[in-house]
């Protein structure tokens, strides 16, 4: 496994930890379809969240965060749709967040969780 | 989450207005937004202040930032917004202290480095400002000489974003920069025409002093090479120098013009000739995006020389009719108008015919009357009628070229008699050029004895009313000229002369 897929592997575990440490149910991880993969989907109350997880070991060439370019984002908004067909939770409103972390695999030097994006 | 506040100034014409900067950081996605009607150099702001703020030593906030521009329904448009809507930003932060932000103007653009470029219109933009109450009015290093020049505001010159972070109070180190200085323009050659040059035409030296004195518009006929252009040149010459208003508008102008270096208001009368190729919009002033001055408005306070005007186009000379008459020009369009100075001084030259042979001496001309009426008849009647004075320029001969005798008037002692003679008008009238209505009526109306011939030519139809008024006009100024208190019938008749002097 190649070290930026094993970072991007271990940011989506620091961010189920901190997603679930805060209330939050996680109903999925790594959800793919034909379109592509969903990181995290969660539940918070009567609200689900499709959340995109960002890993980086500095800020040297930006915030993580500045990699959910809109057509990213747009992408994400079709796969949080794909994903409502096949699962019937009950709730009544989606949501997209993003959740950003600066560390090196072991330390967490920054975490970022932007609730209910949009670009 | 957080604003931050500025203001900068929008300009349309000579005015400017306040717009807000508002800037919004809230929490999203990274993303710089640039709302309110920005056009396409206003747009490519949001990638000048991103690089110039982070290099400048401070963080783009990883967030979703909003800039609003406000009011939304003025155009807004150039790179002059950069610096208050990056100082903006950072007052969003808390980079630096919003409170002294919000308190002061921001004009300039940023480089990728950090750096303040120098941009054109600081003159009215500053003027502006301090006429909408603005105290304080931060402008880039190289536009420092021309801010300066207008009073009651405090222009603070800076040299970087972080240098004007500085300014503000802001914790960060400015550091030496190069600051970026506004191109200097090749020197202004002062102007060594000398009316004393015009070798034997004593008439048409002493018609252009009235000329120059009362402000009236000229046309001159004659062959080529009779020195028409001369004649022109030296009037611009002979006017006095402007005052403070006139510098003021005349300079702003320039200002909107270019990016240049100006240290010092411009107080001589501009000398602007345009191509006869001219269009509508080189000569009055427009264009697409901007609204930009036009020739018309470049030579506000001095000389506008149309040399062989029957060869400019009719609808290009008519668009002169208006301005001719306010003094200034609305120019609309469908988002915007803009106003602009154009009181000017329109000197006209033009060949007899196409050939320009016609008259002179040795009489080769080969064009029809048919060819040689119609070439002077291009000069629509409605600008006929606003030309005060028609001058016919004759060829000199070699005698009086090489008569080094006869006496002939320098360029200072014909300002002289100009400066004396407007200061004679403005004691009578309180300005230069009185209303039509003003001289027909009340103690400035002329005895029916003196204007026995212009009434005679009235009756006849051989003048019309604005031609009328016209004569009166130059007949007053004669009469400063010549130091008397009123004109006499013999000023009333060589006005008449100098209006219809050219058959046309």
């Amino acid at each position: 496994m190649a070290r930026k897929d094993e970072l991007g592997e271990w940011g989506e575990r620091v961010a189920g930890e901190f997603l679930e440490a805060n209330g939050y149910v996680i109903l999925d991880r790594r959800w793919r379809c034909a379109r592509g993969e969903i990181d995290i989907v969660a539940r918070f109350g009567t609200t689900v969240a499709v959340v995109e997880v960002k890993t980086r070991r500095s800020v040297r060439f930006g915030h993580p965060l500045e990699a959910v370019t809109p057509a990213k984002f747009a992408r994400l908004r079709a796969l949080a749709g794909e994903w409502c067909v096949g699962h019937d939770t009950g709730s009544r409103q989606l949501r997209i967040d993003a959740i950003g972390i600066v560390g090196d695999g072991k330390f967490v030097e920054s975490l970022d969780h932007r609730i209910g994006v949009f670009a | 989450m957080s604003i931050g506040r500025t203001r900068s100034i929008a300009l349309s014409g000579l005015g400017g207005r306040f717009v807000d900067i508002e800037v919004d950081i809230a929490a999203g996605l990274p993303a710089l937004v640039l709302i309110g009607l920005p056009d396409t150099s206003l747009g490519e702001a949001k990638d000048r202040v991103r690089s110039a703020i982070t290099n400048s030593g401070f963080a783009m906030p990883p967030t979703r930032v909003t800039v609003n521009l406000s009011p939304a329904s003025v155009p807004k448009q150039g790179s002059g917004f950069d610096l208050a809507i990056a100082l903006a930003i950072l007052a969003g932060t808390g980079a630096v202290p919003a409170d002294s932000v919000a308190g002061c103007v921001h004009l300039g653009e940023l480089a990728l480095d950090g750096r303040l470029r120098p941009i054109a219109g600081i003159l009215p933009a500053v003027v502006a400002a301090r006429d909408a109450g603005a105290t304080r009015v931060m402008v880039p290093w190289g536009n420092r000489a021309e801010g300066e020049l207008v009073p009651d505001v405090t222009v603070i010159a800076v040299a970087s974003l972080a240098g004007a972070a500085c300014e503000h109070g802001a914790n960060v180190v400015a550091g030496d920069v190069d600051p970026i200085e506004a191109p200097v323009e090749p020197g202004v050659v002062s102007s060594s025409v000398d009316l004393a040059d015009i070798v034997g035409q004593p008439d048409l030296v002493d018609a252009l002093i009235v000329a120059a004195a009362g402000g009236h518009h000229v046309l001159m006929v004659g062959p080529p090479g009779a020195g028409k252009t001369m004649l022109a040149e030296r009037l611009a010459a002979i006017l006095p120098d402007l005052d403070t208003d006139d510098a003021v508008d005349v300079t702003s102008v320039a200002s909107l013009t270019r990016v240049a270096h100006t240290s010092r208001l411009i107080t001589r009368p501009p000398f602007i000739a345009p191509h006869h190729t001219a269009t509508s919009v080189a000569m009055v002033g427009g264009g697409s995006g901007v609204i930009r001055p036009g020739a018309i408005s470049q030579a506000h306070g001095g000389v506008l020389f149309l040399d062989e005007a029957p060869e400019f186009s009719s609808a290009v000379l008519d668009a002169l009719r208006q301005p001719l008459e306010s003094g200034d020009i609305v120019i609309h369009r469908a988002a915007q108008s803009a106003r602009f100075p154009a009181r000017i001084h329109l000197v006209l030259a033009a060949n007899p015919c196409p050939c320009g042979r016609a008259g002179s001496a040795d009489s080769t001309c080969e064009c029809t009357p048919d060819k040689r009426r119609r070439y002077l008849a291009r000069l629509s009647g409605p600008i006929r009628d606003r030309i005060d004075m028609r001058l016919a320029v004759e060829r000199v001969s070699r005698a009086t070229v090489f008569d080094s005798d006869s006496p002939r008037v320098t360029t200072t002692v014909a300002r002289e008699r100009v400066t004396s003679a407007r200061a004679a008008a403005i004691e009578r009238w309180g300005r230069t050029r009185p209303d039509a209505t003003e001289l027909r009526t009340g103690r400035f109306r002329l005895a029916p004895a003196t204007v026995r011939a212009i009434d005679a030519a009235l009756d006849r139809g051989a003048i019309t009313m604005r031609g009328y008024d016209r004569i009166i006009r130059i007949a007053w100024t004669l009469a400063d000229c010549a130091g008397t208190t009123t004109p006499t019938p013999e000023h009333v008749g060589r006005a008449y002369f100098l209006r219809q002097g050219v058959a046309s």
